[in-house]
């Protein structure tokens, strides 16, 4: 019983700064700025379904993209020895103690049409790519400050695998591929679904990603809410209508995507 | 394990190296938040200011005039100073959101030319002091384009797909396509403003996107061609990249007063009026106006200013009679146009 002590600041943070926010978000959303009761801001969530179906399509491509870059990768590196994955690792976080805005700005020189790309390309004669204010580049930051959170946990379940249990495969006469299908893959599976959820969830909710690589025009559903409270058009209430169905359209993605796992697999929510 | 307590406490020891670096210096006075546009101030002058008075100046900056009135609304936030533009005051004076200043603390007032006093957004003047002023122009790369521009149709022309930087913000951008269409700025028709919104819709694929302070950059660089923006931008640029123009259209523009206000979550409003006072100090006018390239309303600073400046920077600096009469002032517009707008804006982006 003690150690159950340990878990009230924690729990008391919880109440704080995770439920009571959340309270605070269904309170607004379902009020008028004179605070009575009102429907409306949901009534006109039609009037975004582009700015969602935009969001969940670009971060869904993300996050396959960083499945396929991102699991070779942590297979691999599972594989090497002790003090090459101490490097590795290093140089998968390493962009990780850059301020995020600052790693983003950086590609905008990159991908202009002015930028290092293009100049680098226009010493063989290549005309001039266009690359950024396009959704390929909101996608490109994306992946790239994303991809560590689908990397790390994949590296450090696929690490864990019992290497006997693929001799054993082996032994049985299991060709490599069917190996890595019908042992590594699905021991490997809880860390890609931990991958899948830390990269899905901040792709959807992503902004100033579209702002600085997209030049402003492919609006995600991160630029119209922080529109809504900070920007132009000042309008809690419908801020919050929209963050509170994009928390219910997130939920219900992840939890069709645990039906997947079995059940000590399950990730975050269920 | 030993080894492993050192370098714990050799980080802590770093951590906390740094927190007293911050930490460190005098002890001051008084403190005040001043809130402003970017790149809009000669960096050193609040410096000054705050060696001179002893007064702690926790400069932060914004990027519209949309975004300042959320931050305000929103609540939380406490500026003592805010530098904005003329229909944004007119909007929060209405609201009750501003504090009447106390002309006995702010003498350098009298500096300014009576031109740009009792204006339409502080009719009174109960509660703004202006800083500059300037016109909307469109800016355009001349070593590319090898036309002289003098509409803004060359912002919604095909032919230079791909090359175009449009405002952000509503009233800056519906300005554009509203001058453009020959209407005023201040519309309240809802079918002009309709006309407008199709004409950006109509413009969206022509256009790299939509900016604001990352406009100067992008033009200044050549990374993009033409763009509408401010005349005081435009001559800062010009030190970087001289092949850029700067015109009025002929359609007409926007002609703007930012002035500074004293909003009601204002703690030290003796402090923030001696900094507006300062502000108004014809040597600091000065540096001001060196650092932003935009013209102050002290007659005074702009004389002296003209005296060693080329003709041709001057007419854009300090447009003519001529220039400005086809120019118009941003009005505040009712909730209900204001809503329009936003509505609009999002359907644009989305």
């Amino acid at each position: 019983m003690k150690s159950r002590a340990f878990a009230y600041p924690y729990v008391l943070w919880m109440a704080l700064f995770v439920v009571a926010p959340i309270i605070i978000i269904v309170v607004y959303a379902f009020s008028a700025s004179d605070g009575s009761f009102t429907l409306d801001n949901f009534s006109n969530m039609e009037l975004y379904l582009s700015v969602f179906g935009r969001s969940f399509g670009l971060a869904l491509i993300a996050t396959i993209t960083c499945l396929l870059l991102g699991y070779p990768l942590a297979y691999a590196l599972a594989h090497e020895g002790p003090r090459a994955q101490g490097i590795m690792l290093m140089l998968i976080m390493l962009p990780m103690w850059m301020n995020f805005l600052l790693r983003t700005y950086a590609w905008m020189s990159l991908l202009e049409k002015t930028g290092l790309i293009n100049r680098f390309l226009g010493l063989f004669g290549i005309a001039p790519l266009n690359m950024i204010n396009t959704p390929f580049a909101v996608v490109l930051g994306m992946v790239y400050n994303y991809l560590p959170f689908m990397v790390l946990p994949i590296y450090s379940v696929i690490v864990k695998i019992d290497k006997s249990l693929l001799e054993a495969a082996q032994d049985l006469g299991a060709k490599p591929s069917t190996v890595f299908t019908r042992v590594i893959f699905p021991l490997s599976l809880s860390g890609v679904l931990s991958g899948i959820t830390m990269v899905f969830v901040p792709a959807v909710s992503t902004f100033a990603i579209s702002k600085l690589l997209g030049g402003n025009k492919t609006m995600l559903l991160g630029d119209l809410i922080e529109m809504q409270f900070l920007g132009g058009s000042y309008n809690p209430h419908l801020g919050s209508a929209i963050a509170l169905v994009m928390m219910v359209v997130v939920m219900v993605c992840m939890f069709v995507m645990n039906r997947f796992g079995s059940d000590d697999e399950q990730v975050v929510m269920f | 394990m030993k080894r492993k307590i050192v370098s714990i406490v050799l980080v802590l020891a770093a951590v906390m190296m740094m927190l007293s670096l911050s930490s460190c210096g005098k002890e001051y006075d008084g403190e005040i938040n001043v809130y402003n546009f970017g790149e809009y101030i000669d960096e050193q002058t609040y410096k000054d200011f705050e060696e001179e008075y002893n007064i702690k100046v926790n400069y932060t900056t914004y990027e519209t005039c949309e975004s300042l009135y959320s931050v305000l609304k929103l609540g939380g936030a406490d500026y003592d100073v805010l530098i904005t533009s003329d229909y944004m005051i007119g909007r929060m004076a209405n609201e009750g959101m501003l504090m009447e200043l106390d002309w006995d603390n702010i003498p350098n007032y009298e500096l300014i030319d009576d031109k740009y006093k009792k204006l339409e957004y502080d009719p009174e003047e109960l509660y703004s002091v202006p800083y500059m002023w300037g016109t909307v122009g469109l800016i355009y790369n001349r070593e590319e384009i090898d036309e002289e521009i003098t509409s803004w149709g060359a912002l919604f022309d095909e032919k230079y797909s791909g090359n175009i930087l449009m405002f952000d913000s509503p009233r800056d951008a519906f300005g554009v396509a509203l001058s453009y269409l020959g209407y005023s700025l201040n519309t309240t028709d809802e079918a002009e403003i309709e006309e407008a919104y199709e004409l950006l819709v109509q413009q969206k694929p022509l256009v790299q996107g939509y900016f604001q302070d990352q406009m100067y950059d992008k033009l200044e660089s050549g990374e993009a061609l033409l763009g509408a923006y401010y005349a005081g931008d435009y001559i800062c640029m010009l030190e970087n990249n001289p092949s850029l123009k700067f015109v009025v259209p002929d359609e007409g523009s926007n002609w703007y007063v930012d002035a500074f206000c004293i909003p009601n979550s204002c703690e030290n409003k003796e402090a923030a009026e001696l900094f507006i006072n300062y502000m108004c100090q014809t040597d600091v006018t000065l540096a001001n106006m060196e650092s932003t390239g935009y013209a102050s309303p002290n007659t005074e600073a702009c004389d002296i200013y003209a005296e060693d400046l080329d003709e041709s920077l001057a007419e854009i600096m300090f447009p003519s009679e001529e220039v400005l009469s086809r120019c118009e002032v941003f009005l505040n517009l009712p909730q209900n146009i204001l809503d329009l707008y936003d509505s609009y804006m999002v359907k644009l982006k989305a």
